[in-house]
C-alpha cells in the first residue's frame, strides 16, 4: 500500500462522504413483485438467491440419500434395499451432491450475491450471460433428475469405464446432464474473471481487492482450464455407448486407463474448484471476527493460484494402483506433496491473523473453527495418501471415502454455511436467532467427527468403499457412523430451518451488524436493487481495521475527475456529509 | 517390540507379509507427526481465542500485515518434512511393488464376482488362493470383464485388474494362516460379495495341496455322484455369491425350489425353469431374466464344459 506521495500514478481526489443509511425504502427483494420477476430477473443478488434455493433442494436430496446409505450399514447383507438400489443411491448420492451442489454453490451463490457489492459494482459484468448460465444448471439439473426417475445410474459418480460402457440404466443422459452443468460453471466462470477485471471500482486495485474476490479468480481459472477436458471426456463416453465407438472399453479396443486419466484430469482440479472459494469465506471471516488487517493478505492472495496451478498437475494421484508406471507414480506423488505446502501456508495466515487481535466467537466464526480443525485433518489425510506406499494399502477404503468427506464437508461444506450465517443479515436484513445457529453448528461439528472419525479407521482395517455387505467385524464402526449421520442431518435441519425462521420473524439486522470495513457491509440491508447510488470511490482495503471507521463510509469524489476503474487513488481532502 | 506390535494390531490389520513392516513404520510416522502438527494448530487456536477474545467494541488491533520470515519459515519447514515423507514412501513402494526375479508365480483371472487362480502345474482354484509361507509369490493379474482390484489388507497390497491387460502384485506370507481377499474396485451388484481367501501353508504342505490338485478338474472325480461335484464347482465358481441354497433372496435368485418351477420373466412370460431353461441361463444369463433381478450375470461360455454344467443342474434338481 503506497502513500499519497509515494507514486505519481496515484490519483489524487477530494472525496466528500456521506451517512450510510441504515434501510433503504427499496431493496432488491421488494423492487418486483411475483414469481415471474425472480424467474426473469437479471439482477446478480436474485439469480444469486435462485442459485441458492436450488442447490439447497439438491443438498438435501443428496443428504436423504446419503442418510438411505447409512440405515442400509447398519447391518451387513441387507437392511432394507437392495444390492442395486444401494448402488444407485451412493452414485446419485456422489454426483448430486458435487455436480449439483458441491461445484456451483460457493461461486454461484455467494459469489454472484457478494462479488460484485465487494467491487462496488451495480451487477455482474454480463447479468444476462448470468441468468443464462442460471437456467442452464436448472436444465442440467432436469435432466440429471430425469436419469433418476429413469432406470437410475450404478457408476458410482466416477464412471468408470468399461463398467460404465457394459451397465444398463440412463448413465448416457446423466452423463448429458453433468455436461449441461458444466458450461453453467463455464459461463459463471467466465463472469466471475470480467467482472474482477473490469468492474473494480475506483481505488480498488488488485492489492485492495477482497481475499473472496482473489479465490473466485483462482477458482474460475480452474472451471474455464478443466470443465471443457470433462465435457470432451463425457462425449467420448457417450459416443461409444451410443455408437459403439471404441475409446475405453476394451471390448471395442479403447482403453479404460485412458478413461481414468482424462476424468481425473478435471475432476481433481474439481477438487479445488470446491474448495478454493471456501478458503475465501474463510479470509473474510476470520478479518471481520478479528477485528484485525489480515496476515498475509498476498501470501492468502498467490496461495490460491499456486493451488489452481498445481492442482492440475497432481490428477494421477488416484491412480497409484491403477497399473500405471511406477515413475508416473513418483512424479504425481511428488507433486501432489507440493500442494500441500500453499495449503499450510493459508492455515497459518489465518492463525496469525487471530493472533492479538480482538476475537469474537460469533456463529459464522464457531463454522470457521470448525473449518479450521476439519480441514487440517482433511489436509493430513491428504499428505498420508499423496505417500505411494500408504495409498496402496488405504486406497479405496473408507479412510479414502472419510479423507474427501472431511475435505469437502468439513471444509468446504463448513465454510459455505459460515459464508451464509456472516452474509444473511445482508442478503434479508435480518438476523437469524444467535443461540439456535449455535446449537445447529454444534451438532454439525459432532455429528460429522462422529460420521467419519470411525471411518478412517475401518478405512485403516481394509473396509473398501461402494460395499453394499461387509464383514461383521466392521458393523460397531458403521453403526456409529450412522447413528453420527442423523445427528450431522438434524444439525443441518436446525440450521436451514434458523435461517428460514430468520426471514420471517428475524430482528432487523441494520447496515453493519458485525462492524466490518469490507465494502458489502457500508450499503443498506438488504442491499438497493443497483447496490449503489454512486460509483463508489474506496480509498482503503476490506481489511484496513486500523483506520477510523468512518473513513469506510461510501463516498464521491467531488474535484471532477472521475478515476478510472481500479486505478489506485488516495484521498486529499476527505469530508462527512451530514 | 510386543506392545509396539500391540498397538499396531489395535489399529491396522494383523502384518502377514514382509513389506507391511516397512509399510506400517512409515504409517506411523506420517499419522504421529501428523497428529503433532495438528495439534500444535489447535492448541495455539485456543489459545488465542482464550487470550485475545474480545474485551470491548473499542479494542484495537495492531497492524501486522505481513512478515517475510515467517512465511518462509512455514513454507520451507513443510516442504522439507514433504519431501522426506515422499521419499520414503516412493523407496517402500518400490518395495511393495516390484517382485524378486525368483518369485513363484500364479495367475489369478477376475470377473464378475469371482477370482480364480491357476497355478504352474495346472491346478487351479477359485475364491481361495493356496500359497507357501515365507517365499515371494507374484501374481499375475488379468480381468474378463470391467476392472477389479486385489487387496489382501494383511499384507498391505492392492493392485488393480485391469482387461486386455496383465498388471501385477506381489507377496512374501511371513507365517502359515488366513487372510481375507477383496475386491477394491467397484464392479456392479455383487461387488461387495466378491471376496476371497488367501490359505498360506507350511512349504510341505502346499506341495501336498498343489500334487492333489494337478489337472486342475475338469472331469468328474471318479468317486463323486453328479450332484456333489455340482455342488462343488458351484462354490468353485461362485455361483453361490449371488444364488442362495436356502431361499435368501440375494443378487440373483435363490436356487432353492428353482427346478420345475414357474418363474416370470422381465418381460412378463412365465417359463418352466426345466433343464433346458438352466442350461441356456448359463451359457446366455441374459436371454431370459428372472423379473425383480438385475440382467448382471456374465455368461459360462467357455467356462464350464457340458458335463460340468450337467453336474450343476443335478445339484440344482436336488435343492428342493
Amino acid at each position: 500500500m503506497a502513500t499519497a506521495e509515494a507514486s505519481s500514478n496515484i490519483s489524487k481526489v477530494q472525496v466528500r462522504r456521506y451517512k450510510p443509511e441504515e434501510y433503504a425504502e427499496h431493496n432488491y427483494l421488494n423492487v418486483a413483485k411475483g414469481l415471474w420477476s425472480w424467474l426473469t430477473s437479471v439482477d446478480h443478488k436474485r439469480i444469486g438467491i435462485l442459485y441458492l434455493v436450488t442447490t439447497t433442494f439438491f443438498f438435501l436430496v443428496g443428504g436423504v440419500m446419503a442418510l438411505l446409505l447409512r440405515i442400509e450399514l447398519w447391518t451387513p447383507a441387507q437392511t432394507f434395499v437392495d444390492a442395486n438400489t444401494y448402488n444407485q443411491l451412493f452414485t446419485l448420492h456422489g454426483a448430486i451432491m458435487i455436480f449439483l451442489f458441491l461445484v456451483p454453490s460457493v461461486p454461484a451463490v455467494l459469489g454472484n450475491f457478494i462479488l460484485p457489492i465487494q467491487v462496488g459494482a451495480k451487477d455482474m459484468a454480463l447479468p444476462r450471460l448470468n441468468l443464462f448460465s442460471y437456467y442452464l444448471y436448472a436444465i442440467g439439473s432436469l435432466i440429471a433428475v430425469y436419469s433418476i426417475l429413469h432406470g437410475g445410474i450404478d457408476t458410482g459418480w466416477t464412471f468408470y469405464t468399461p463398467y460404465s460402457s457394459q451397465t444398463g440404466g440412463a448413465v448416457t443422459s446423466l452423463v448429458f446432464g453433468v455436461f449441461v452443468v458444466g458450461f453453467s460453471s463455464i459461463l459463471t466462470a467466465v463472469n466471475i474473471i470480467a467482472t474482477i477485471h473490469k468492474l473494480r471500482a475506483p481505488g480498488i486495485t488488485w492489492s485492495k481487492l477482497s481475499l473472496f474476490g482473489w479465490s473466485l479468480y483462482a477458482t474460475s481459472i480452474i472451471i474455464i482450464l478443466a470443465t471443457p477436458v470433462l465435457a470432451i471426456t463425457l462425449l467420448l463416453l457417450t459416443m461409444e455407448r451410443i455408437f459403439g465407438i471404441g475409446i475405453f472399453d476394451p471390448a471395442l479396443g479403447g482403453d479404460p486407463i485412458l478413461f481414468q486419466h482424462f476424468f481425473w484430469f478435471y475432476s481433481h482440479p474439481a477438487v479445488y474448484i470446491m474448495i478454493v472459494p471456501g478458503f475465501g469465506i474463510v479470509s473474510e471471516i476470520v478479518s471481520t471476527f478479528t477485528r484485525k488487517v489480515i496476515f498475509g493478505y498476498w501470501a492468502i492472495a498467490i496461495s490460491s493460484l499456486a493451488i489452481a496451478f498445481i492442482g492440475f498437475l497432481v490428477w494421477g494421484h488416484h491412480m497409484f494402483v491403477s497399473g500405471q508406471a511406477s515413475l508416473a507414480s513418483m512424479v504425481f506423488s511428488f507433486l501432489s506433496f507440493l500442494v500441500g505446502i500453499p495449503t499450510g501456508i493459508k492455515i497459518f495466515n489465518w492463525l496469525a491473523t487471530m493472533h492479538r487481535g480482538s476475537i469474537s466467537l460469533r456463529t459464522p466464526l464457531l463454522y470457521i473453527l470448525g473449518f479450521l480443525f476439519l480441514f487440517t485433518i482433511g489436509g493430513f489425510t491428504g499428505i498420508a495418501l499423496a505417500t505411494l506406499a500408504l495409498d496402496v494399502h488405504v486406497h479405496d477404503t473408507y479412510y479414502v471415502v472419510a479423507h474427501f468427506h472431511f475435505v469437502m464437508v468439513g471444509g468446504m461444506v463448513m465454510a459455505f454455511m459460515g459464508g451464509l450465517h456472516y452474509w444473511w443479515p445482508k442478503m434479508f436484513g435480518r438476523m437469524y436467532n444467535q443461540a439456535v445457529a449455535k446449537i445447529g453448528c454444534l451438532l454439525i461439528f459432532l455429528g460429522f467427527n462422529l460420521t467419519f472419525m470411525p471411518q478412517f479407521i475401518m478405512g485403516i482395517q481394509g473396509m473398501p468403499r461402494r460395499y453394499f455387505n461387509y464383514i461383521d467385524q466392521f458393523q460397531g464402526l458403521h453403526q456409529i457412523s450412522t447413528i453420527g449421520a442423523f445427528v450431522l442431518g438434524i444439525g443441518f435441519i436446525i440450521a436451514i430451518a434458523n435461517f428460514i425462521m430468520a426471514i420471517y420473524k428475524g430482528k432487523k439486522a441494520g447496515a453493519n451488524p458485525w462492524g466490518s470495513r469490507a465494502l458489502e457491509w457500508q450499503i443498506p440491508s438488504p442491499v438497493p436493487p443497483h447496490n449503489f447510488d454512486h460509483i463508489p470511490v474506496i480509498i482503503h482495503g476490506p481489511y484496513d481495521y486500523h483506520q477510523p471507521m468512518a473513513d469506510f463510509q461510501l463516498g464521491l469524489a467531488t474535484n471532477g475527475h472521475a478515476p478510472a476503474h481500479g486505478a489506485e487513488i488516495s484521498a486529499e481532502k476527505q469530508e462527512t456529509e451530514e | 517390540m510386543e506392545i509396539f506390535r500391540i498397538i499396531n494390531d489395535f489399529i491396522l490389520p494383523p502384518a502377514k507379509s514382509t513389506v507391511a513392516a516397512d509399510h506400517d513404520f512409515l504409517f506411523w510416522f506420517v499419522h504421529l507427526a501428523s497428529f503433532l502438527l495438528t495439534f500444535g494448530i489447535i492448541v495455539s487456536l485456543i489459545y488465542f481465542l482464550i487470550k485475545y477474545r474480545r474485551k470491548s467494541e473499542d479494542d484495537v488491533t495492531p497492524v501486522i500485515t505481513h512478515n517475510n520470515k515467517l512465511e518462509v519459515t512455514w513454507s520451507v519447514i513443510p516442504l522439507i518434512m514433504a519431501l522426506i515423507t515422499f521419499g520414503w514412501g516412493f523407496q517402500t513402494f518400490l518395495k511393495q511393488t516390484t517382485p524378486p526375479d525368483d518369485a513363484y508365480e500364479i495367475s489369478l483371472t477376475a470377473q464378475m464376482w469371482m477370482w480364480q487362480f491357476q497355478y504352474e502345474n495346472g491346478a487351479r482354484s477359485a475364491g481361495e488362493l493356496h500359497v507357501p509361507a515365507n517365499r515371494p509369490i507374484k501374481l499375475v493379474m488379468s480381468s474378463r470383464d470391467v476392472i477389479h482390484s486385489f487387496f489382501v489388507p494383511d499384507f498391505r497390497i492392492k493392485q488393480d485388474i485391469v482387461p486386455n491387460r496383465y498388471t501385477i502384485a506381489w507377496f512374501n506370507a511371513i507365517e502359515p494362516g488366513e487372510s481375507i481377499i477383496f475386491c477394491t474396485e467397484y464392479c456392479g451388484a455383487g461387488h461387495s460379495d466378491m471376496l476371497g481367501k488367501v490359505i498360506v501353508h507350511e512349504p510341505e504342505e502346499f506341495e501336498e495341496w498343489l500334487a492333489a490338485n494337478a489337472g486342475g478338474g475338469g472331469e468328474k472325480p471318479s468317486d463323486l455322484p453328479p450332484a456333489e461335484w455340482g455342488a462343488q464347482l458351484a462354490q468353485e465358481n461362485a455361483c453361490m455369491t449371488c444364488h442362495s441354497a436356502d431361499g435368501s433372496q440375494t443378487v440373483g435368485p435363490t436356487w432353492q425350489g428353482l427346478f420345475e418351477s414357474n418363474v416370470t420373466l422381465t418381460d412378463g412370460s412365465t417359463v418352466t425353469a426345466d433343464e433346458n431353461y438352466l442350461r441356456e441361463s448359463i451359457l446366455e444369463p441374459n436371454a431370459k431374466t428372472v423379473a425383480g433381478f438385475p440382467p448382471v450375470m456374465p455368461t459360462y461360455q467357455g467356462q464350464l464344459n457340458d458335463e460340468q454344467i450337467d453336474a450343476i443342474i443335478e445339484y440344482i434338481k436336488t435343492l428342493k
